[in-house]
Formats: C-alpha cells, structure tokens, sequence
C-alpha cells in the first residue's frame, strides 16, 4: 500500500491520537501533546517505506510523547506502563512478542523492525536522537533474545 | 469519542505550515466565478483548481509535490487575498511567487510568456506561440493553456481563436467569458 496524503493519515487518527491523550495526560495537557504528536509524525511520515501500521505508528508517537510528559510532571516518580493499561495503544497489534519492553525500548523495536525506519528517524519519532534509538533498539532486541532462550 | 475541536486542529494547521514542515499547504477560496482549490509550496503558488473534488486534488498534489499534503489556510492567505483584489476591481497584476518546477520545459516558456499578457488584451493562440518563439506551435499552445496549473493568475483566458472566438477554457466558457468581462475585453 503507498503512503496516502498526510491529510488522509491526520484525518484518520487525529480523534483516536486525541482521545488516547486526553485519557492519558487530562483535556489541559493533551492539547499541547496533540500538536506535537502530529508534527513529530509529519516531520517523519515521507520516510516511511509503506503505509501498513500507520495507526499504530500514530500511537507509538503519541505513547512516546505520554511518557515524556509524565517524566516532566513526575520526574523521579516510576515511569508508567503505556501498554499494561486499558487504553492500550495499538502498536501492541502488531508485535505482542514487544508487549513486555520498556515503553523506549519497543518502541524502538517496533518502529526499525516494524515500519523499517532509519534510526535518524525513529530518534525523531520519539523525540531523541539516532544514538539512543539504535541503544534503544538493541537492548530490546537483547532483552528479547533472552527471553526467547 | 473525544473529538479533536476545530480550534485544536487549526492550531495543528497552523503550526505544521509554520514549522515549514508541509511539501505542499492547500485551501479552499471564494470568489465570484465558484470555489477555487489554492495550493501552494514553499517556493510559490503551486496550484489553483476550479470545482474541486478536495480528495481527487489532495491525492494528485501529493503525487506531484510529495506526501505532505495539509490543508492549511495561512499559507494561502496572500494568494487568497490578491485574488479578492483582483475580483473587487482593485488589482489588475499578480505579484505571488509561482512554483512551476514540475512544469516541462516548453510549457514553461509558454507560460512565461502568457504571464506577459495584460489585464484588458487578449492574444491568439497564434500570436503567443510566436512570443514563445514556435510560431507553428499555436495547437501545441492550446494544450498549453488547458494544463495551466494556476489559471486566472496565469491569465489563459486572455488567449483566444484566430477568428476572435474563445474556442475552450479549462474551468468552462462561462468563466473565461466572464473573466474577460471582468476585465473588459469583452463588451
């Protein structure tokens, strides 16, 4: 499937992406959440390689940018578990084997062995940098190869 | 579900053509002779449709000028605004930067020469492929015209048949005739 127009993607998701914010962060903070989750997947969405998952791509930027906003809010508090919850973001569709990685981690799995995204731009999409995103990526795939064995 | 408000999401608008993060912003425009679809890029005015199918135009800009395609009105307010002007009476020029990048050669140099045009004249297929330097060229003017991709701005209803008739006109004859009207060079 190609990439369809950002617009098509953006009119899609944009009351899910928004709703999972709200009940994430309350109506005040999801606002600011929203726009940033959209301009993080515009900055990145004409590298992607195909069009399958873009929901679940939409949620793990929006995940990505919950946790930063709890670790603002809460900074030594233990960070939450996105997934664990009732309103579990999607990308737990596409790789359940992820489920059980710290929120950085699967996503990093997910998006460089799911969505086939360079780290340049998985660092974009969670908001760090290539470094800690091929960091990210890898210890998740270690942590998995041991639990696998 | 909880909606995303229309203050939220023209503040995402906002915001992403501000970042100048869009390959390519579009609106929709009002004006005497019907809605226009205005797009443009970050180097121009990249386009401007007369009754626009909205998801036909996204998918066909997105295909001509990359994947990030946003409906965003900021971005359009200078075109939108120099075409109010020109329809109130009180502009007879347009001064907006034009993306033409995907345009071929040949229909370029044609185009360059259409925008020579002034307000009130009108030339013949003829006569503008001679300007364009391919006097022979008068047919191949006419496909010219009928895939101008900023029409009004680019002013192809200001080119006419030989015989003084307005042969065709992409957004309908009504329109080229009014347009000439507008700008009374037609009684």
């Amino acid at each position: 499937m190609t990439l369809p127009p950002f617009e098509r993607f953006y009119e899609q998701h944009r009351d899910e992406v928004y709703a999972f914010l709200v009940r994430r962060l309350g109506r005040e903070r999801a606002d600011d959440a929203f726009q940033e989750t959209f301009l993080r997947a515009l900055r990145a969405y004409p590298k992607l390689r195909h069009a399958d998952h873009l929901r679940a791509w939409a949620f793990t930027i929006a995940s990505r940018i919950v946790i930063d906003e709890h670790r603002r809010a809460r900074p030594k508090a233990e960070l939450p578990d996105v997934a664990a919850e009732e309103s579990r973001p999607a990308f737990a569709e596409l790789e359940h084997l992820a489920d059980r990685l710290p929120p950085t981690e699967r996503a990093a799995v997910v998006l460089r062995y799911g969505y086939d995204l360079d780290y340049t731009d998985i660092g974009a999409a969670l908001g760090s940098n290539a470094t800690a995103a091929r960091q990210a990526a890898s210890s998740g795939i270690r942590r998995l190869r041991k639990e696998i064995t | 579900m909880t909606a995303v408000s229309p203050h939220l999401d023209q503040q995402f608008r906002d915001a992403a053509a501000r970042e100048q993060a869009l390959d390519v912003a579009y609106d929709l425009v009002d004006t005497p002779i019907g809605s226009l679809l205005v797009a443009t890029t970050e180097r121009g005015l990249a386009r401007i449709a007369y009754d626009p199918d909205p998801e036909q135009a996204v998918e066909q800009l997105a295909r001509t000028f990359g994947v990030r395609v946003l409906r965003s009105p900021k971005p359009i307010d200078p075109a939108r605004r120099e075409l109010d002007e020109y329809f109130d009476g009180s502009r007879r020029a347009f001064d907006l930067p034009m993306d033409l990048t995907y345009v071929a050669e040949f229909h370029r140099r044609v185009l360059r020469e259409l925008a020579r045009v002034p307000f009130g004249e009108v030339v013949t297929y003829g006569e503008l492929a001679a300007r364009a330097a391919r006097p022979r060229a008068a047919r191949a003017v006419g496909t010219v015209m009928n895939r101008n991709p900023l029409p009004i701005v680019l002013p192809c209803h200001r080119v006419i048949g030989a015989n003084g008739k307005l042969v065709g006109y992409g957004g309908g004859l009504d329109r080229k005739e009014a347009l000439l009207r507008h700008e009374g060079a037609l009684l």
